[in-house]
């Protein structure tokens, strides 16, 4: 008959121990795999993350160099890439003011009220997300192209939708709807209505309770949502290749420009303006990093 | 400020939270509004503050409809259950929040502000955490820190909802002296919402027996401990020993056999004694019909209880009344009950 020792009641003190005294061998826990294992699991997901991200990316930038300097600052000062890259901002920001705002209002609405239809709204939401860009970006022909629902109507009053600026918008817009909400809703639920509650009962007013309260509250959350928004928002490429039409110079955004430059075999200058996407998700990358470790830490400022 | 509840509804969906809500507060009266979760009491709270309308009925302040008023204009301290403290400023901005959300024509200017969040710390002593965030605060310090909050609007009343409810039972204790002593210094109205008898009964000048959107009884809480008006107070507020009874004839009946129990102003049919544990005497069996067996006697000095088995019918019904000292009782012995005091109340069917 043998008595429990202490480090088989708790596997915890076995490990204490045996860091202890080097010279005894450590016990396994349950969850300990021997050494081979784990590094072989770790070994697998780096070589699959540098096959298949890594490499690709140092290929960008590889290829984009690869007639020099010279030639990759010519590949993207050029007017037409100069027009590309403006589209692609302005784009962006108008798209991400937006969702911002309607991100903003619905997750306040979702949040913090009950009505009917609440789920009907939530559900409504992730729609961008499980239609393909494609899809997308034909609705907005079939409704404002010449032979749409209000085509005839805006052609008559000289008004371009599609295949200019708002066309690009209104895509980018809905396939890019759903990253600020997505972030808020749950946020606002689980803060509630209570600091609103009593910053009104102190005399605040609706406006000073939003940008003194519920602003700062959710700060983290929107620059993190608005972060995914405008990273997707500059990328995108179905939904606006639908709508575009292709002007060269006048409604190409950079991953169409991109697409363009590859088909006439200008893999260099193609290159070249992809780095400058790469570059922003690198950037995007390292922001989400950021904006991460304050979310997790509560909203202390 | 004298607050007036006339005849206030309000229903939630399906749910009734106030069912014709009647009541006055004084001027300067400290009201505790007790009752089980459910009972409408913090929907009442919330009414008073602004924050919900009553489908029905009014709310006068000084004897004006307030309802032309809304939550911000009220003037209203409000304390929440959870203190609902702004989580990304520190305490001193917390507490300056109510003075620097004034209109700029009765905005103090920024040396007084300072000043008077100062003295709000110091009077709740909690000057030494003024660049503290809520989150590095401990329950006791947040609940102080809500209080001090909610006073720089110098409000006209004060409202507080479950103002210890989530804090541990020490401290609990000793916030509620410190209210007390608060509300002697600064005599605000004030009107506090819990579900803790004893909160109610230590604290509060008077007290509101809610239960179901009712108000059940409203008086000090002498009153409504030594004199339950219902049923349901009775069984809420201190402890009580319950013996079904049948009224017959304007007689209390004990299985048929005449019990000595005032029951006038009763209805024939079934009905409730109640009896608290230290008014219960134990006497000779000869004396009263009420038949019981001793079946443990458990604690030690003042505090003695003892178990006790009352014969009905076939089934025993074990009841816990205080311990005489003297004659001294054993376990095993077959007594008679016999209440000092004691209230009926028809059964609710």
């Amino acid at each position: 008959m043998s008595l429990l020792t202490a480090e088989q009641i708790d596997p915890a003190l076995a490990v204490d121990r045996a860091q202890e005294r080097p010279g005894i061998r450590r016990r396994r826990g349950a969850n300990d795999d021997p050494f081979v294992v784990k590094w072989a699991i770790i070994l697998v997901a780096f070589a699959f993350l540098a096959l298949f991200i890594v490499l690709p990316l140092i290929n960008v930038f590889v290829q984009a160099f690869s007639k020099g300097r010279e030639a990759y600052f010519a590949a993207i000062t050029e007017p037409v890439a100069v027009s590309a890259i403006t589209l692609t901002l302005t784009v962006a920001a108008i798209s991400v003011v937006l969702n911002t705002v309607f991100g903003l209002i619905a997750a306040w609405a979702i949040a913090k009220f009950q009505f009917r239809g609440k789920s009907f709204l939530i559900s409504l939401v992730d729609l961008p997300f499980s239609v393909s860009p494609v899809i997308a970006g034909l609705v907005f022909v079939l409704l404002f192209g010449l032979q749409g629902i209000f085509g005839p109507a805006l052609h008559a009053s000289d008004i371009k939708i599609i295949f200019a600026l708002p066309g690009l918008v209104l895509a980018t817009v809905f396939v890019t709807f759903p990253f600020i909400m997505r972030e808020l809703i749950p946020l606002m639920q689980e803060q509630g209505t209570q600091e609103e509650e009593a910053a009104i009962l102190l005399g605040a007013s609706g406006l000073r309770t939003f940008w003194r309260i519920t602003l700062p509250n959710v700060k983290w959350a929107l620059l993190y949502g608005v972060l995914l928004c405008n990273a997707r928002a500059m990328g995108e490429f179905g939904a606006v290749s639908v709508v575009s039409g292709h002007i060269r110079g006048e409604t190409n955004t950079m991953p169409l420009h991109i697409e363009i430059l590859y088909n006439e075999y200008q893999f260099q200058a193609s290159f070249a303006v992809a780095t400058l996407l790469a570059g922003l998700a690198i950037v995007t990358l390292i922001a989400k990093a950021f904006l991460e470790s304050r979310i997790g830490k509560g909203n202390r400022p | 400020m004298n607050i007036e509840v006339v005849n206030a509804w309000k229903r939630f969906n399906d749910f009734t939270a106030l069912g014709g809500v009647s009541l006055q507060i004084k001027s300067g009266e400290l009201v505790a509004l007790l009752g089980p979760s459910g009972s409408g009491k913090t929907t009442l709270l919330r009414i008073i503050a602004g924050l919900e309308f009553p489908e029905r009925g009014e709310v006068r302040f000084d004897g004006r409809d307030a309802s032309l008023r809304s939550a911000r204009e009220r003037n209203v301290g409000f304390v929440f259950q959870h203190y609902a403290l702004f989580r990304h400023m520190t305490v001193f901005e917390n507490v300056a929040f109510g003075l620097r959300a004034r209109p700029r024509h009765l905005r103090l200017p920024e040396e007084a502000i300072h000043d008077k969040v100062n003295r709000l710390l110091d009077l709740v002593q909690l000057k030494w955490l003024s660049d503290r965030y809520p989150s590095q605060l401990s329950g006791g310090q947040r609940q102080r820190i809500a209080l001090a909050r909610a006073l720089a609007i110098e409000p006209r009343v004060l409202l507080l909802d479950e103002p210890f409810g989530a804090l541990d039972a020490k401290v609990r204790k000793e916030l509620r002296r410190w209210l007390r002593n608060l509300h002697e210094e600064l005599p605000v109205t004030s009107v506090f919402v819990t579900h803790d008898q004893d909160e109610a009964l230590e604290v509060a000048d008077r007290v509101v027996v809610m239960d179901k959107g009712r108000i059940e009884q409203i008086g000090t809480p002498e009153e409504v401990y030594n004199n339950p008006q219902t049923s349901f107070v009775n069984e809420f507020i201190g402890e009580s020993v319950v013996v079904p009874i049948v009224v017959k004839d304007r007689l209390a009946r004990w299985h048929s056999m005449p019990l000595p129990i005032d029951v006038s102003g009763l209805r024939d049919g079934k009905a409730n004694l109640f009896v608290r544990p230290y008014e219960m005497s134990i006497v000779s069996p000869d004396e009263t019909p009420l038949h019981a067996t001793i079946k443990r006697v458990r604690g030690l000095g003042a505090s003695r209880r003892a178990e006790i088995a009352l014969h009905y019918g076939e089934t025993d019904l074990v009841l816990e009344i205080d311990a005489p000292r003297a004659p001294a009782i054993e376990v095993g012995a077959f007594v008679g009950l016999k209440p000092r005091n004691y209230r009926v109340f028809p059964a609710l069917a």
